[in-house]
Parts: C-alpha cells; structure tokens; sequence
C-alpha cells in the first residue's frame, strides 16, 4: 500500500505570538517549531496501515528548509521516504494545496493523510482542497479508519459529538483527529534511520495565495477583569452581575 | 459581483442557528457592498429566509441530497457561487462547513478565509478578519477575486430586517451515483448534547476536578448540574482529555475547540496558554480556581477564589433561584 502523509511545520502551542515590523508575519525570535500536532495522528495512521497491509509511507511536507527537522521526525516515528517542497514564505491553503496536489500527482497514492486542521493557520482546508484538485473522495475529521479491498471505512466527528459514517473507494484523502490513534515517540533505531534518510528537496510548484494577509494583528485587549470574592460567598454577587452588568444570564 | 451567497446549512430540513447567524453577516456586508444576500439551502426549506435577511433564496433538493455528501455539496455551491457571480461566498464554520466550503472553494479555484470573526470593507473590497494561533493573533485577509469565507458560530448576529425574497429551484447537474463520498449511516452522540463550539453558554472543567473515575466523581456530576441550569455545553482542558477523564471533542484549546461563547466559565482551569488561546474570544469569561495567582483570572471578567467542591454546587444553586425568580 502506497500511503502519502502530508505534514506541517508550525510554531510550538505555548508559543507567544508577537506580529512583526512588517505588521504582515510574526516575530520569529523565541519560537520553538513542532510538527503540527493533528499531522502526528495522520503520521500514525499511516505508518499503522503499512505495518497492517505492508507498503511505504513518503512524508511530504511545504515549508522552510528548516522544515527538515520535522520531516526527520516523521522519519523517526516510522516513515520510510521524506520529501521537502521548499517555499520559505508562510502561505495560505489554497498555494498550499496546489504544490502538494501537484507533487501527489507524480507519486503512487493508494491514501493521502493529513491533520484535520494546523495549529497555526488553523484553516482546516489543505486536505479537502486536495482532494478536489486530485479529483478524489475526502473524509475529514476521522476518528475511525479501517481498510480493505482496496476501499475505507471511516467515521468522521460531526455536529453535536455525532458520527458520520463513510465508505469510500481508495484512493482518497482523509484527515485525521484526535482519537483516531495514539502516536508513538520516536525510538533509537528510528532516530538513528532518521540521520541515514536523505531528504529530497525541491521548490514547491506553488501558484499565488487565494487569500492575501493585508496584516497580523495582536487580539482586541480585554477589560480588566475583578475578583468577586472568596469561597460560596461570592457566587450570588457573581450572578447579579452576570445578569445586571454583563447581561449575559 | 456586489452579492453575497450564503449557503444554508441545515438540520432535519430547517436551516441551523449559525445558518442564521452567517445570512445576518452577508446581508449586512451585502448592503455595503450595495448587492443582497442570496442564501443557497441544501436539503431543506427555505421558506421564512427572507424574513432573515436574503434578497434571494435557491433551494436545492432531491435524491442528490438526501444524505450529505463533501464533494456533492462542493458541487453545488461551487456551481452557484459561479451562476449567481457573487463577490463574497459565505457559510457558518460548522463541522459541515469546514467539510465541504474548503473543497468547493478549491473547485472555484480560489482560497478561503476560515473561521472567520468579522467581515468589513475596506476601500471598496470585502475583508476577512480571522483568528490565527488559536486567536493570538488576528489575520485580515482579501481574494484577489470572489472571496470565500466561512464565519465562527456565535461571533455574527442574526439579521434584524426582513425582505421580500423571491425562491428559486436549484437544478443539480448530477446524480447520486457520481458522488465520491457520501454519509451512510449516522451514529448518534449523547441525544441533546450541545457542541462546545456551537453553544452560547460553556461550563468546562479542568484538572482541579479531579479523576471523575476516583475522588472526581462528585465534582464531574456537580458540573453537569451548573451546564444544565444554564443550557451550557461541558467543555475540558486538555490535560483532561488528555487523561482520558472527558472526551476529545469537549477540548478548549489550541489543539481542541475554539469557542466564542457569550458566557464562558471555567472551573479548576489554571489558565495554560493553549487553553487562553481556545476560549479568550468567550465575550463574558468566569474563573473558578483556588490559586488566586492562577493565569486564567488575568483573562477572566469575574473571578472567584475557591475550590469547585464549594463553589459549583452552590453558584448551580444561586443560579437556579435567579432564574426562578
């Protein structure tokens, strides 16, 4: 089985995000980079499926030459080929999608995996759009996946913690949530396969963004806020204000 | 090009409260853009919807949208967002809207804005405002032609003036049997259960619970209570859900939802700032925590020092008598 992860370097959760001079990109002093946390249960499910139904795992990754240590990462987890589409400039879901599509269409592809959503452009939209560009089935926001004769079946979180249950014809995109798996840590034979691996570079084929940032901007401040008081004392003032001055109850 | 289409999400054949919520906030950035608002319903009625704001209903129906399928739907709005000529292309960020919004904008060959917290004009150009970060950050956004967006539930109004919209069949140019995916079977969740990201009012609790399988039972149950007095969804942090106690789609956080409530109150939260960055767009936030010094009382409007043993039972009961009374 030919299995495609495609994943995504960003900035660390507990990272403080300060907006550049440029009012158009962020500060980038001080931050610490991950593989974007959903991407890791998209690694895991591939390198599940190949471990069930034997096959390869390619990593595919667009991002910064940087982004090289994330791809050894997944390298490490268990993924067997790693390429780097170079684009050292933060681009939106649509460029995106279209340098992955692209490079997709040149490789075997029985299932492409991604994270249902990046913590860091939080857009949700790179998978589905590949989808359509490839002109394949997608579910996104898996949480169940089971694969046979040459067809998926997976369960997708829907409104109101319902599931929507799929059967679609390989290959297809999937996305991938939390509760779909457990992802491993990298052991030492990994990590050392990892330095061995030689990552193929190449520029990512990307059209212009679909969306432009005109600019990045610190969130609206919040009012200071009071402490009402200590222990079950407070939480009849709390309510008269809840209900006189916030006018939310 | 001024128009605005907004597609209607809707449940059991009527249009959803975010759908609502979505065809206020293209109706209003239709009047500045001098067009209307036309809402696109799937599977549903579209009947009362210009008493909600559009200049224009279609209504597509039919076998080929009986069950819900990504790429039908993308077909579709994609096929009307080029027929009608909008400008701007909305829908509300729902589980189904996050679906299907992004491949149907890929099929218009253009991007999209997700999530978005404000839309505006500027310079004669619609302008997407969305959090970025888990909102740490704010990014405005154009299209260099249509702009696609989808918009967070709760973070636009309703439309407050009716029009006299004219209902037009939608023709499907294709059949059930050239869909790629399409939902069999629905498996129900907990009946009646409120999506943290969708309700108005969240109740979450973090670590400062306790394991509800241990000497955390008690606290979970009193929780539930405070959700159910005041018709919020039960929300978590991700140490939680990371210990199993709750499960992950009742995450809050950077790696979980990001919610905009009108009320948020977080129980036994210190306040990481992965969680901060999931529910500082809540516009009223309540903290109940022990550690006077915990960071969630720096974002908090009201704050109460104690343990939730104390407090949430009796802020349930305050709670209950006041809206009796």
């Amino acid at each position: 089985m030919e299995i495609v992860v495609c994943i995504r370097r960003a900035p660390t959760t507990d990272a403080r995000i300060k907006p550049a001079g440029d009012g158009k990109n962020y500060e980038p002093g001080g931050i610490n980079y991950d593989i974007s946390e959903y991407d890791k249960y998209a690694i895991e499910a591939g390198i599940q499926l190949k471990e069930k139904h034997s096959g390869k795992v390619t990593v595919l990754c667009m991002g910064s030459k940087e982004a090289t240590k994330e791809v050894r990462t997944a390298i490490a987890m268990g993924c067997d080929a790693a390429e780097l589409l170079v684009d050292e400039a933060f681009r939106d879901s649509w460029a995106t999608a279209n340098a992955l599509a692209a490079r997709i269409k040149t490789l075997p592809h029985d299932i492409v995996l991604f994270g249902w959503n990046s913590v860091d452009n939080q857009s949700a939209a790179t998978g589905q759009m590949v989808a359509e560009l490839l002109g394949l089935p997608s579910v996104s926001v898996a949480v169940n996946m089971e694969v046979a004769d040459g067809a998926a079946q997976i369960e997708r979180l829907a409104a109101g913690g319902k599931r929507e249950k799929y059967h679609v014809k390989l290959p297809a995109v999937v996305t991938c949530q939390k509760g779909l798996n457990k992802y491993r840590s990298p052991n030492m034979k990994g990590i050392m396969a990892a330095k061995k691996t030689v990552v193929t570079e190449m520029p990512a084929n990307a059209p212009a963004d679909g969306v432009s940032v005109l600019r990045l901007q610190p969130p609206p401040p919040r009012a200071d806020g009071k402490i009402v008081g200590k222990g079950s004392d407070a939480v009849s003032e709390l309510v008269r204000l809840l209900r006189e001055e916030a006018k939310v109850i | 090009m001024p128009d605005v289409l907004v597609f209607i999400e809707c449940s059991e054949g009527k249009p959803v409260k975010t759908a609502l919520q979505a065809l206020g906030a293209g109706s209003r950035l239709a009047t500045e853009l001098g067009g209307v608002a036309i809402a696109l319903v799937i599977g549903g009625d579209g009947g009362d919807l210009g008493k909600k704001g559009a200049g224009k209903v279609l209504v597509a129906s039919g076998d080929a949208v009986k069950a819900y399928s990504p790429d039908g739907y993308a077909r579709i709005l994609a096929d009307q967002a080029a027929a009608t000529g909008a400008g701007v292309v909305l829908a509300s960020a729902t589980p189904m809207g996050k679906d299907f919004v992004a491949r149907a904008a890929a099929r218009a060959k253009c991007g999209l804005a997700a999530d978005c917290t404000e839309l505006k004009v500027e310079g004669g150009k619609p302008v997407a405002v969305r959090p970025v970060y888990a909102g740490k950050a704010m990014l405005a956004v154009q299209a260099p032609g249509q702009l696609w967006a989808t918009l967070r539930a709760n973070a636009f109004g309703e439309a407050t003036t009716a029009l006299d919209a004219k209902i037009d069949p939608v023709v499907i140019g294709f059949d059930t049997s050239s869909l790629k995916a399409v939902v069999r079977e629905i498996v129900e969740g907990v009946r009646g259960k409120l999506d943290v990201a969708e309700a108005e009012v969240v109740v979450s609790g973090g670590r400062g619970l306790k394991d509800p399988a241990g000497e955390g039972k008690q606290n979970w149950q009193n929780l539930e209570k405070l959700s159910e007095a005041i018709g919020a969804a039960v929300g978590a942090s991700r140490a939680v859900v990371d210990a199993g106690w709750r499960p992950h789609g009742d995450q809050v956080g950077q790696t979980g939802k990001t919610v905009s409530p009108k009320l948020y109150i977080a129980c036994g939260i210190s306040g990481a700032i992965q969680h901060l960055a999931g529910m500082s767009g809540s516009k009223v936030i309540v903290a109940i925590n022990k550690d006077e010094n915990a960071p969630i009382f720096k974002v908090a409007d009201y704050g109460i020092v104690g343990t939730v043993e104390e407090v949430v039972p009796a802020l349930t009961e305050a709670f209950n008598k006041s809206l009796q009374g």
